[in-house]
């Protein structure tokens, strides 16, 4: 990390959903800090809680959802702010990319209107400006100059295409910092090359900070800084993602490291994880990977706190230090 | 081949003025995994179904056990379904919510008249333990299992009337890492056992060079390149697995990516169908259609570039 302040402080968050008549915890006690020009990734399955952070961080946590802790944007604390003032600091100063553009981007709107919508409000410029603006942000994704996307409407674009769409929007307005939700996930391999490749180029030119939310603990190695491992709510580990793939500390990383097949393995067996993933609202007291876990003893049945293993931080008793061969 | 299992040739499938698949052909051996990579709309699912004759194939010709399955009258043809079947992605819309899991795995039994109730009952007994699910799973429904489990309950019913070919769409893209691995060993397992060969359709290039024997790259309802898994990933012929190589996770990048989108299939490019996003496209390539051409045994690319 680097010594400027940060641009994003979580502290201690936590987050319950309402699910059959009682509030279940989806997220317990998340800190994380991202400094400037700082990409951080939050790998995880489905359900481990990440896509629910990212929702709580810019203030659009599904309905009914408790969310506690405190979420500070360049040194402001967001949470305390009244929900229109929270537009106003999130919309200027966070951007966000979805994982699916089809159901983010709104189907009857041009392209256009919608991007100058979000300029005018968030930064007051005059419509003709605003389009100008538009115009330019998304040569800027390279989208094709030829083409007049102002007036396209998203059915007509390729899931490619959406996914700069939403890549323009995400940085209109000149924000400190970006999440994006698994933004390539549903696109093709080849177009997903193309849309990282963006990303990456985006943080380097405008020295963007970046929260990335992945499954992939492969794809995020490939340009975050740092990444956060979660597991049923829980940060399990927190490291460089190049140091959780060759040396995962966290039983639960290391499960995730061998469950993948590696370039040029063939046909021995992976090593998958036991069991599955507890379902929302029966998550096991203690160490919450215990049951799963091949290191398992009496002592995981209180909750271990994150402590420092090698250069990562592991939420773990019994914490791996050896390499994966 | 004269020991193939299957030995596709020529195969085709249009939708009105879709291709979706055009004269896609392959072998498989007995006990062999073959795996069929691609993008979206690459064709890779419509050819698994055509294989299985789910889909009316346009031309073509698919021999089966040495059978031409195109002649084969509704009935043998429905006789011969017994030795191959299929799995889907989706272990949530492919098993029938309302029967039991007994019931589910009986069927593909009941359908082809092996053995009787008491029997069937048996079997269903052994395929759980097969698939590593508890005996008293028999009695619940499909809703009660999570994905991985539902993938396995899927395998046992695909494996009930003992198939030499399993064509397995996808079947682990919907689950998990740390399930799909599960899911993934078990069909080894099961292929190890039963010598059974597998048609294994994946966009997970991770997943089918961990799997497959052979592999072959399809494109826009074409097959660019077919050969041994090991030489393709080690020394891709063709510029498209080249690029699609190199976009995978976890696997060193060295040029730019591909530029552009896949065309629709309904509006094909002229000549080579990668043409308009290769980066070493010629004049030739425009105008005419690279034939596959084999770059070493067992291996063929379609590329006017091949041999270079």
């Amino acid at each position: 990390m680097t010594d400027q302040a940060p641009i994003l402080e979580v502290r201690d968050l936590s987050v319950s959903l309402p699910i059959s008549g009682r509030m279940v915890p989806v997220v317990t006690d998340l800190s994380m800090s991202i400094s400037p020009g700082e990409a951080v990734a939050l790998v995880g399955e489905s359900g481990c809680g990440k896509s629910m952070t990212a929702r709580a961080i810019i203030g659009l946590p599904p309905p009914g959802a408790v969310v506690s802790g405190s979420i500070r944007l360049e040194g402001r604390e967001l949470t305390t702010l009244s929900p229109r003032e929270r537009r106003r600091v999130g919309g200027r100063g966070i951007g966000f990319i979805f994982q699916e553009p089809m159901t983010s981007l709104h189907p009857t709107l041009s392209i256009g209107q919608q991007m100058t919508d979000a300029l005018r409000y968030n930064l007051n410029l005059p419509t003709r400006v605003a389009r100008d603006r538009a115009r330019e942000l998304l040569a800027r994704v390279g989208l094709p100059k030829e083409r007049d996307l102002l007036n396209a409407y998203v059915h007509e674009l390729s899931g490619g295409m959406r996914q700069r769409v939403m890549i323009a929007m995400a940085i209109s307005c000149n924000p400190k910092l970006v999440i994006a939700d698994e933004p390539t996930t549903a696109l093709d391999v080849t177009i997903q090359a193309q849309v990282l490749e963006l990303l990456i180029a985006m943080r380097a030119e405008i020295g963007l900070a970046m929260l990335y939310i992945s499954h992939d603990l492969e794809v995020v190695a490939e340009f975050c800084d740092r990444a956060i491992v979660m597991y049923a709510g829980d940060q399990v580990e927190a490291g460089t993602p190049v140091e959780c793939l060759k040396m995962p500390h966290h039983p639960y990383t290391r499960g995730l490291v061998d469950a993948i097949p590696h370039a040029g393995e063939a046909r021995a067996r992976l090593s998958p994880i036991p069991g599955q993933v507890p379902s929302l609202g029966s998550w096991p007291r203690g160490c919450r990977f215990q049951p799963r876990c091949p290191r398992q003893d009496d002592r995981c049945a209180t909750r271990p706190e994150l402590a420092t293993v090698v250069r990562s931080e592991v939420r773990c008793w019994h914490p791996l230090v050896g390499e994966v061969s | 081949m004269t020991d193939a299992l299957l030995d596709v040739a020529g195969l085709s499938k249009s939708f009105h003025q879709v291709h979706a698949v055009r004269d896609v052909g392959f072998t498989i051996g007995r006990g062999e995994t073959f795996g069929i990579v691609g993008e979206s709309g690459s064709g890779k699912s419509t050819t698994a179904r055509l294989v299985l004759r789910l889909v009316e194939p346009t031309r073509g010709v698919i021999r089966f056990r040495g059978q031409d399955l195109a002649t084969l009258s509704k009935e043998a043809l429905r006789r011969e379904r017994r030795h191959m079947q299929m799995i889907f992605q989706d272990p949530f819309g492919s098993l029938n919510g309302r029967m039991t899991i007994e019931q589910l795995i009986a069927e593909p039994m009941e359908v082809h008249h092996i053995g009787d109730s008491v029997e069937r009952r048996r079997r269903v007994g052994q395929l759980l333990a097969e698939v590593g699910l508890p005996e008293a799973a028999r009695h619940r429904f499909p809703h009660e299992f999570s994905g991985g489990q539902r993938q396995r309950i899927a395998i046992a019913r695909a494996l009930a009337t003992e198939p030499q070919l399993i064509v397995a769409d996808e079947p682990v893209s919907a689950l998990d890492v740390s399930v799909q691995a599960q899911v993934l060993n078990l069909l080894l397992d099961l292929q190890q056992r039963h010598g059974l060969a597998l048609l294994f359709i994946s966009h997970d290039l991770r997943v089918v060079e961990f799997m497959c024997d052979r592999i072959a790259v399809m494109y826009l309802g074409t097959v660019v390149e077919e050969g041994p898994k090991a030489e393709i990933y080690a020394e891709p012929r063709h510029p498209y697995t080249r690029a699609l190589l190199e976009s995978a996770p976890g696997r060193a990048r060295k040029g730019a990516p591909l530029k552009g989108d896949i065309p629709s299939a309904a509006n094909l490019p002229t000549g080579c169908v990668f043409q308009s996003r290769c980066p070493r496209a010629f004049d030739r390539c425009t105008h005419e259609a690279p034939q596959p051409r084999a770059v070493a045994p067992s291996h063929r690319v379609a590329c006017h570039l091949a041999e270079e």
